[in-house]
């Protein structure tokens, strides 16, 4: 095995952070090598470097044993290096030939577009690395797993021989991640090599052939597969020892808080998105809805927490008919509702952390007297809360959009769980965060539990569904079809019932 | 959009030391003011935030002043006979006429210092009023652009786009010039708050509308404002022509309002500096103190940053989006009371010289927050006024400031072509709001 790509000393400094701090990463030919770290840790700071994104304030760049600067991603692509992003460039009006020709357009004399060409050449690359995507496809028809191939295959058009993935599994859903691993490995036997950026341990151990851990900019070490284990690594991540079980007591099951009775749910485009669902939460519990992403669980909670008036069904909690209340009012009996989408519903981001850490109380005492806003009290609950929940911000008064991922989901958490609440609504409470955080909120969650708060989880996670919750409802196209104890349920079983199939036997 | 996403976390959260005051309390409301006009309050030190904050738009003053000097140049005989004798000589008649032009421009806004000399010399106050008036003038004329900068800067905080300012100073006017001159035989100390709250009614309800059409059917304000504004003027000019009518005028002009219901003025003619100017500072401070400092603020706010994030706070987004479009109508109102009360003292047709307009580019270059706006109201204030001394000595036609105007404008909404010609670099956070952001429709 050659060495194809060698990163030296690389260093890079932000006004106040050292982002990498002498970095040294080498890769092979025809390796996975898995850049490992927390959100923040500087591996994207890295890739961008490498990307021609940023430059490096000192270090060197060796592609097949040359010096390269790289000031440009055309630098990039010209050395052969490229990247798939987080967050896909793609036209998605356009077809998937269009895409991976636009930037490198060939054309024939007056300047139209040779399609026919660069479809062949797509299809070509398509089969010989089993992709199986049509080039004639409409990006936007593609679901989310094909785009991320569309991506790859603008690299491979042009010719790259390094690959690097930046956390692609993220967006992906389990079958389309053991997709990319197929496609990943049949990509390295044809002597391509890739460099995958991730924070998920389970995905590094299956599919890396070398890992790297960068912890705060520096490399921690390197390991391989069959010489690490999880804890291991999270530890080596983290810097300290990590719980990657949640430990809870049992179950103290109270009286019930949240009941909801053939509930139907209507979208926007009046599809009936939750079908007669009938359910409690009881205190002192912890009931997780397990699902695919989109059989309901979003209209659900929106009905739940006054976002989405429902259509039919009555919904009470502690008793009191909540069925048509506002957001509000929901708020107002006790109910804290840690949303899906975070930086959509959850937080402003343009505000600062301390007014996010209030949004939905903001203009009840201590934060409002009469009509005007008491800034020390927001600014004292702030500080208050950032030492509690341990938000890494440099101050109350920083934007929530400057956070990272993690801390902004910390500071919903901060706000909805420091209020005296009944009720918890907690809708895809880890997504995209690192093993630090992860540990952190599940640990809250169950703090929360065990204070005799009700707790409803909804997660398309099936490892966090079954990590936390007491009794596990599955949702299937708008059903719960079944409602298992947490013991009855093994991974099989409710996997099973996720894919719809309910004559299992037990 | 930074493409950085990875930037590690500042370890720890620093907090505040419990000996440093945390907040207002103990500071200053200037201090306070800035901290809020800038973007990003923590990430960097004040003088640097503010120096960010006020870079481009000053630059983009500088560069359209420079670029308004070509056209100067350009549309001048001068220069092109003296072209005809050498390049070096057409030069030189290049940078005296630009510098002749600017300096009368200048003279005619801030005064000529020529006055105040004659009139330590002569002692005869006519020297000094002379010399005073073209800065009260600028004034004057910044105060409409006050009102109409606070009417969109307010509404765009809470996310909406008010085109309509200048049918809202319509309305705001039609209505201050009827309670003028229809009420009679009560003292000023009524009359004139009850004209001028007239005329913030007027634009209230002239937003209103917009506003509530927005919330109930989803139909866009800037297309419904735009509408309303020709229905405003259209309303002027029948009103002019009908009920409203000077007994006995042919023209298109109301009667004049009663001497009670006139703003004070503070001088003799012909400086006509008047109270709208301390009304209109007032507006502003109510304004800052209404989207900062108050409940109802923070729900503006909220909505027009995430509106999505507002509903899920329990925000009622519709009410805040009905109440933000009628709240700077009343803004825009009184900037026609203001008019009508202190300038005008009657209403006639076209009375407004699409303040409403310019006000979009002025809550622009003031970056929606009321000190901006009143500093870039002042700034066109005083453009605006100086241009008639500056036709009147050099013959530079007046429009040239339009131009000057709409290139500085250019440049504030595309601050990237400033960053490029000066070499800047991009701030480091996101600005909280962009101009596009109204465009999407939620």
């Amino acid at each position: 095995m050659a060495t194809v790509l060698e990163l030296r000393g690389i260093t890079k400094r932000f006004p106040g952070v050292l982002a990498n701090d002498a970095i040294d990463l080498t890769l092979e030919q025809g390796e996975i090598h898995a850049l490992l770290g927390e959100n923040g840790a500087g591996k994207t700071t890295l890739m961008n470097i490498l990307y021609g994104l940023y430059q490096q304030d000192s270090g060197e760049i060796f592609v097949k044993g040359q010096p390269v600067t790289v000031h440009s991603s055309r630098d990039a692509i010209a050395a052969g290096v490229g990247m798939v992003h987080q967050h896909f460039m793609l036209v998605t009006v356009f077809t998937v030939t269009e895409n991976v020709m636009l930037g490198d357009e060939d054309v024939h004399p007056g300047g139209v577009l040779n399609r026919k060409e660069a479809a062949a050449k797509i299809r070509h690359i398509s089969e010989q690395f089993n992709l199986d995507v049509d080039p004639d496809a409409y990006v936007k028809d593609l679901p989310v797993g094909v785009q991320q191939r569309v991506e790859i295959i603008k690299l491979l058009y042009r010719e790259a021989d390094i690959l690097i993935l930046d956390e692609p599994s993220a967006v992906l859903t389990p079958q389309e991640i053991e997709g990319l691993f197929k496609i990943m490995r049949s990509l390295v036997e044809r002597g391509k090599s890739i460099i995958f950026i991730t924070h998920k341990l389970k995905e590094v151990l299956e599919i890396a052939d070398r890992i790297t851990v960068i912890r705060r900019g520096k490399v921690i070490g390197s390991t391989t597969p069959a010489e690490a284990d999880q804890s291991q690594l999270a530890e080596m991540m983290v810097g300290r020892a990590v719980q990657l079980e949640v430990e809870k007591d049992a179950c103290r099951p109270g009286k019930c808080v949240l009941q909801v009775e053939n509930l139907v749910v209507l979208d926007d485009r009046q599809h009936v998105m939750v079908d007669d669902v009938s359910f409690e939460v009881v205190e002192g519990e912890v009931l997780g809805i397990a699902g695919v992403q989109g059989n309901g669980q979003t209209e659900l909670v929106e009905a739940l927490t006054g976002l989405r008036p429902p259509f039919e069904g009555k919904i009470r909690i502690d008793d009191q008919d909540v069925t048509r209340s506002s957001p509000r009012q929901i708020t107002e009996q006790g109910v804290a509702h840690v949303p899906e989408d975070r930086q959509m519903d959850g937080l402003v981001l343009p505000f600062p952390v301390a007014d996010n850490l209030m949004l939905n109380t903001y203009y009840l005492a201590p934060f409002t007297k009469g009509v005007v806003l008491q800034n020390n009290k927001i600014l004292e609950n702030a500080n208050r809360l950032i030492q509690e929940f341990d938000i890494r911000t440099p101050g109350p008064m920083t934007n929530a959009g400057s956070l990272s991922g993690g801390n902004q989901q910390k500071v919903i958490v901060a706000r909805e769980f420091s209020r005296p609440i009944k009720l918890l609504i907690a809708s895809q409470p880890t997504r995209g965060l690192d093993v630090g955080s992860i540990e952190y909120i599940h640990g809250r969650i169950i703090e929360k539990r065990d204070q005799g708060t009700a707790i409803l989880l909804v997660s398309t996670e099936l490892d966090e569904i079954m990590a936390l919750s007491d009794r596990i409802a599955v949702m299937f196209r708008g059903k719960i079809i079944d409602i298992l104890p947490a013991e009855a349920a093994t991974k099989e079983k409710v996997g099973l019932l996720m894919a719809g199939v309910i004559d299992v036997a037990a | 959009m930074s493409v950085e996403n990875d930037t590690p976390e500042i370890p720890s959260a620093q907090g505040s030391p419990p000996d440093k005051p945390v907040n207002g309390s103990k500071k200053d409301a200037g201090q306070i003011l800035i901290e809020e006009f800038t973007p990003d309050r923590s990430a960097q030190p004040r003088r640097k935030r503010i120096f960010q904050t006020i870079l481009v738009p000053f630059l983009a003053i500088l560069t359209g002043l420079i670029i308004g000097g070509v056209f100067i140049v350009l549309t001048s005989e001068e220069f092109y006979t003296a072209l005809q004798v050498s390049l070096w000589e057409g030069i030189k008649t290049a940078f005296s006429i630009v510098a002749t032009t600017y300096g009368a421009w200048f003279n005619g806004a801030f005064g000529d210092w020529a006055n105040l000399a004659a009139f330590f010399e002569t002692g005869d106050k006519a020297y000094l009023v002379k010399f005073f008036y073209p800065f009260t003038e600028g004034l004057v004329t910044s105060i409409p652009y006050i009102f109409g900068g606070l009417s969109v800067a307010l509404a765009f905080r809470a996310g909406m786009f008010n085109i309509g300012a200048e049918g809202q100073i319509f309305l705001g006017a039609i209505f201050a010039a009827y309670i003028g001159y229809a009420i009679t035989g009560i003292p000023a100390i009524l009359h004139i708050p009850l004209a001028f709250l007239a005329g913030a009614l007027g634009g209230f309800l002239w937003g209103f509308i917009p506003g509530f059409l927005k919330a109930r059917t989803g139909a866009h304000e800037v297309i419904t404002t735009i509408m309303l504004n020709y229905i405003a003027f259209r309303l002027s000019d029948w009103l002019l022509n009908g009920p409203m009518q000077r007994p006995g005028s042919a023209n298109p002009v109301s009667p004049s309002i009663m001497a009670s219901a006139e703003l004070p003025r503070f001088f003799d003619d012909p400086i006509r500096f008047h109270g709208g100017f301390i009304l209109a500072l007032a507006a502003a401070y109510l304004v800052y103190w209404f989207l900062w400092k108050t409940k109802w603020g923070f729900d503006f706010r909220a909505v027009g940053s995430n509106p999505h994030a507002a509903r899920y706070a329990g925000m009622k987004v519709a009410t805040v989006m009905t109440l933000s479009m009628a709240l700077a109508g009343a803004l825009a109102g009184m900037g026609g009371a203001n008019e009508v009360m202190g300038i005008n003292h009657n209403l006639a047709s076209a009375f407004s010289s699409g303040y409403g307009f310019d006000s979009i580019a002025i809550a622009l270059l003031g970056s929606n927050h009321p000190l901006g706006v009143v500093l870039a109201a002042l700034l066109f204030g005083f453009m605006r006024s100086g241009a008639t001394t500056m036709m009147v000595t050099t013959g530079i036609p007046i429009d040239i400031v339009s131009i000057l105007q709409a290139l500085i404008l250019a440049f504030v909404a595309a601050p990237g072509i400033i960053r490029a010609i000066y070499r800047l670099k991009q701030p480091v956070s996101a600005e909280g709001i962009t101009l596009a952001g109204s465009w999407g429709g939620k």
